[in-house]
């Protein structure tokens, strides 16, 4: 029996909460103004994009032989004493040297302006990179483990239970260690009589991060296979489907609608727990905060930021599966 | 056409019960045989060891000659030639009316979908539901879900066709239209075994009745013979209760 409330008391409840969610903003952001901090939001977007200054130089000793434009760019030769030329280009904005100027070492030439990316940009690219490609390994991780652990083949069974049980019951932390020092220790040692071959710091984030959550997607899909009525995968065998064509074609598209809310939920925590892939050297959305920090004192506003930019990764995720469930619900 | 020998099947779980004993029974190409019996008189056993949905423990379950019991049978081949119509229809929710019967053409005859889709068509107008081609098997009544589950099975273009109580689960005034699209189909000269209470229709459509009690078949008779004059208590006390 469902609680009723008078369309008054609704008013009353919800414009309640506006007020109190209006209080509790204020308070905090007087709460930050008694403390000593001096708040310095300007620094924050120079870490999303940065204009540098690039400077031209010469390396060599000689006169200008020639400023002439190519292209969008001005190209400068330079005659040495020796008589060798060499040419510089650089974007027209602001060249320093003129026809028959004597040049040394250094001298600047001309100079430009460039936009980098800033460092929580490089961040948040990157923890988009190592959640995308684990998701994606975490679903076929996931679906083969549920239909693993539901099989009639009891390898197949125990195998995809050792692995549940194995990746839930230790800590991710743990987790990302083994793989990141183990599992490049022993790459290295296996493939140095092949010329030293290394697997960069970014993959062993990735399979951990896949490994794990694959465990989670595990349970998800066996849970979701077996909501299904029997009857279901009855009728496919008695048109003569074979396991796999009933499970592709009849169980699976039902079982996605039921296991994607919890699924949503997963990946979620997938993009959270990227966060710890800093400390194997990974310079995703946390760690690149923590430098930027290190760099700017704007402690409070970095952190902020990092946190909205988080916020806005998993809303985004979290829309994007609201809209994938009413689309797979209508049809 | 079936040949069954000496099949046994006990079930163990939640509790040990033999659902077949010595169950033999041989059923002719184009014959038409209903079975019926009390409820866990182990007849949908029976018929769901036809298309080997459950594994017989004893025995030989011989479809036109073919061991379905042997390890080396690919069973996937053999239940496209048996059709099989569940008591709760077990359409698949996801497809339409169409894809319901267009599927399994395509993935398991291997049609090609131009000729899936005209197959479709003709059994739709056959089970009298073509205007519903394009919903979803919930926006049926159960009649109609009932008669897609069989257009569903005939597109397969099966030898054999199974019924397990196809009427059980639908209204009173559903009945009729299901049963029609059996007779017609009977009429046709399929082969059908079909498990069902209604008497009505093994009187008039059946050519031989099985009578199952506690995993044994009691009898075997023209409809005459066993609404008229049947040999064993056990069925004159079973007709008593039902008639």
């Amino acid at each position: 029996m469902e609680e009723q409330l008078t369309k008054k008391q609704i008013r009353f409840w919800s414009t309640s909460y506006f007020v109190i969610l209006f209080f509790l903003i204020a308070g905090f952001v007087l709460a930050t103004s008694q403390i000593s901090y001096s708040w310095r939001w300007s620094v924050v977007p120079t870490y999303f994009f940065s204009q540098e200054t690039i400077e031209v130089k010469s390396e060599i000793e000689g006169e200008v032989l020639s400023v002439e434009p190519a292209g969008k760019n001005t190209r400068i030769v330079i005659r040495g004493d020796d008589g060798n030329r060499e040419s510089y280009e650089a974007p027209t904005e602001e060249i320093l040297a003129a026809e028959g100027d004597l040049i040394f070492p250094g001298d600047t030439l001309a100079t430009y302006q460039e936009w980098r990316p800033g460092l929580l940009l490089l961040g948040l690219m990157m923890t988009i990179k190592v959640s995308i490609y684990a998701i994606i390994i975490g679903i076929l991780l996931g679906i083969i483990g549920g239909i693993g652990r539901i099989s009639a083949n009891p390898a197949a069974r125990w195998f995809a239970y050792t692995y549940v049980e194995l990746i839930r019951g230790t800590p991710l932390l743990v987790q990302i260690f083994i793989w990141y020092y183990i599992g490049s220790t022993l790459v290295n040692q296996l493939f140095s009589q092949y010329g030293g071959f290394e697997i960069p710091a970014l993959w062993y984030g990735v399979i951990a991060l896949a490994i794990f959550t694959g465990a989670y997607v595990t349970e998800i899909v066996r849970s979701g296979l077996q909501s299904i009525n029997l009857g279901q995968t009855e009728a496919a065998r008695s048109l003569g489907m074979t396991h796999f064509q009933s499970l592709r074609y009849i169980i699976m598209p039902q079982a996605m609608r039921r296991i994607l809310p919890p699924l949503a939920g997963q990946f979620i925590s997938l993009i959270k727990d990227s966060s710890l892939l800093g400390i194997i050297a990974i310079r995703e959305l946390t760690k690149a905060t923590r430098e930027a920090v290190t760099t700017s004192f704007a402690s409070f506003e970095l952190f902020f930021t990092c946190a909205a930019l988080y916020l806005v990764l998993t809303f985004t995720l979290s829309l994007f599966v609201q809209y994938l469930e009413k689309r797979m619900g209508t049809s | 056409m079936i040949d069954v020998q000496n099949v046994h099947k006990i079930f163990y779980a939640p509790h040990e019960i033999k659902a077949l004993t010595d169950v033999t029974v041989t059923i002719d190409a184009g014959e038409v045989v209903v079975v019926i019996g009390p409820s866990g008189s182990g007849k949908s056993t029976f018929l769901r060891c036809l298309n080997h949905l459950e594994t017989a423990d004893h025995g030989r379950i011989l479809i036109e000659g073919v061991d379905i019991l042997d390890h080396s049978t690919n069973i996937d081949e053999i239940r496209a030639e048996v059709g099989m119509v569940f008591q709760s229809f077990n359409l698949f929710p996801h497809k339409t009316v169409k894809e319901n019967v267009s599927l399994a053409q395509r993935v398991v005859r291997k049609r090609s979908t131009q000729e899936a889709k005209q197959r479709t068509e003709t059994l739709l107008a056959k089970v009298g539901i073509e205007e519903k081609a394009n919903v979803y098997p919930d926006q049926l009544s159960g009649g109609q879900q009932q008669r897609v589950a069989i257009a569903r099975a005939l597109a397969m273009d099966p030898k054999i066709m199974l019924f397990d109580e196809p009427t059980s689960a639908l209204d009173p005034e559903m009945i009729g239209e299901v049963l029609d699209v059996m007779k017609t189909l009977a009429r046709e000269g399929m082969t059908m075994v079909v498990v069902t209470h209604e008497m009505g229709f093994a009187r008039e459509v059946a050519d031989r009745v099985i009578f199952m009690d506690a995993g044994r078949i009691v009898e075997i008779g023209t409809p005459e013979h066993f609404f008229t004059d049947p040999s064993h208590d056990r069925t004159k006390i079973f007709l008593s209760q039902i008639l």
